[in-house]
């Protein structure tokens, strides 16, 4: 084992833990203050509800001896068999329970992401139901096929840090929400502004920080690659922050603070399936084509008129697709070869992944939504939703007059 | 006794406080309010959505006094509010009918 890649991933780990509650803080921002603490809350909980779910039986689902390509066995069941040294894991050079733990970070921000859809009218029981499910019917599956030995894995998808793991796998299940929920009381009649953006400005910083634990920590070494990653992130984030404000400076004639936070995050989500096979001036390009794609996707769903309140499918569905693509266009690097560098073939695997990936996440997701509805009952009533879920939820106000 | 509501642009609270002690004015109740009259509201935009905001944000200072002074009051503020651009606002005066002040149980003009 080695001493420094295990204190890196270590520190890295921390590192998406603090990506959880910075989401939180970027949606939160973003409602009406009567919803406020109900949003932070369905982040900050995962923290504690995914974790237990992800020690006790996900990590093996997902990175247990590979069954059939579909699955983990239970051989980690209880985390039995996962220790202080190499071990069983997947790696040579850090302990078990050192991967483990920074999987368990992406497991825990993955449905956080969901709850920017049905922000501001999800009630707080059916929402822990449906994450509990949706871990071991989605995210650890999808988990298992892309890093656990599994299809996707076999037929040589690339994606280093989570483009369909996380961000298409959220989006769809976002998706999958709107259909399911349906829109807002007063979606399209009141203005639904967002109520604190320096809190949402916050939050983005803390996701651009975290990131680098993300994509830097997946390469799993402190080493170039590692290095590489860390590079194309910042690079990424950078490029769409400022393509995103460019674009919306011309179309609606100011650059706008939630533009930037939204364009930097747009860019993260585009540059993370491509972090470590990909170089810097590639990486440029790629965040570029985030902060463009996932603008024109927001202003498409406004045209396309479902309400998913805080755009997941714009920015991590659009924004994954297209990292997704880019990769198997841009990636040089790290044994892998795009469409750019004389390998087309990867651009196909690529795509077949990624429809794949949209296919099985959302029809999952819906039927487990409508499970979920047909039993606990999803949607906060017409009139929690009017007093705010702060208080019908958590009978909790954010803010005292 | 009369209640003289003075609702104007918010920057001018202080001008007002200053004019109003001025002429002996010693208390004063201010809220933050939103209205429109003449002024139009302003756009916003989040995420490419265009929202017009309709209400502007004012400040309403609510001054009683005995009925001898309600004239310099109006003047005073009048003064202190005034830029001659469309969003000034108004001053509202209506009648009061009974003031006690809580400590001593004073009433009508020895209370204002």
């Amino acid at each position: 084992m080695n001493a420094a890649d295990t204190a890196f991933v270590l520190i890295c780990s921390a590192l998406v833990m603090f990506m959880t509650p910075g989401l939180g803080l970027f949606y939160g921002g973003m409602v009406r203050s009567k919803n406020v603490l109900a949003t932070i809350m369905q982040s900050f909980i995962l923290l504690g509800l995914v974790s237990i779910l992800w020690a006790v039986a996900g990590y093996t689902l997902a990175f247990g001896k590979d069954v059939g390509g579909i699955i983990g066995n239970l051989d980690f069941l209880f985390l039995n068999g996962v220790g202080m040294d190499a071990a069983g894991g997947p790696v040579e050079n850090i302990p078990h329970l050192a991967f483990m733990i920074f999987q368990c970070m992406f497991a825990v921000i993955t449905p956080a992401l969901i709850t920017g859809a049905f922000a501001e009218r999800m009630k707080f029981g059916g929402f822990l139901v449906f994450t509990t499910l949706w871990i071991f019917v989605v995210y650890a599956p999808m988990a298992h096929w892309v890093w656990g030995k599994g299809w996707m894995a076999e037929m040589g998808a690339l994606d280093f840090a989570g483009g369909a793991v996380v961000h298409m796998s959220s989006a769809a299940a976002a998706l999958a929400a709107t259909v399911v929920l349906g829109k807002r009381k007063g979606y399209g009649h009141r203005p639904f502004i967002p109520h604190n953006l320096p809190m949402t400005v916050l939050g983005a910083a803390i996701l651009w920080f975290g990131w680098f634990g993300f994509n830097a920590g997946s390469a799993l070494a402190a080493d170039g690659f590692a290095a590489n990653a860390f590079v194309t992130t910042h690079l990424a984030a950078a490029a769409a922050a400022l393509a995103w404000i460019f674009m919306e400076w011309r179309h609606s004639g100011k650059a706008t603070t939630l533009g930037a936070a939204s364009g930097a995050v747009a860019g993260l989500v585009a540059i993370t399936p491509g972090a470590g096979f990909v170089t810097a001036m590639p990486a440029i390009l790629i965040g570029v084509g985030g902060g463009v794609f996932c603008y024109l996707g927001i202003i498409l769903k406004g045209k396309l008129g479902y309400d998913d309140s805080l755009d997941v499918v714009g920015v991590h569905g659009v924004g994954g697709t297209w990292g997704a693509i880019a990769t198997g266009l841009f990636a040089s690097v790290n044994k892998a070869t795009g469409l750019f560098y004389g390998n087309p073939s990867q651009l196909w695997i690529q795509l077949a992944s990624v429809a794949a990936t949209w296919a099985f996440c959302f029809t999952a997701s819906l039927i487990l939504f409508k499970l979920v509805d047909a039993t606990i009952g999803l949607r906060a009533s017409d009139e929690e939703e009017e007093r705010g879920l702060d208080l019908s939820q958590h009978n909790e106000t954010g803010y005292q007059a | 006794m009369k209640k003289v509501e003075i609702i104007t642009r918010t920057f001018k609270l202080d001008d007002i406080k200053a004019g109003l002690s001025e002429i002996g004015i010693k208390g004063m109740t201010v809220s933050e309010v939103k209205g429109f009259g003449r002024q139009g509201g302003h756009k916003e935009v989040y995420r490419g959505a265009e929202y017009q905001v309709d209400f502007v944000v004012k400040v309403k200072i609510e001054v009683v006094v005995e009925d001898a002074r309600v004239a310099d009051v109006i003047a005073a503020a009048t003064k202190a509010a005034r830029t001659g651009q469309v969003g000034d606002g108004k001053i509202f005066v209506m009648p009061v009918e009974e003031v006690v002040r809580i400590r001593t149980g004073e009433t009508g003009d020895a209370a204002v």
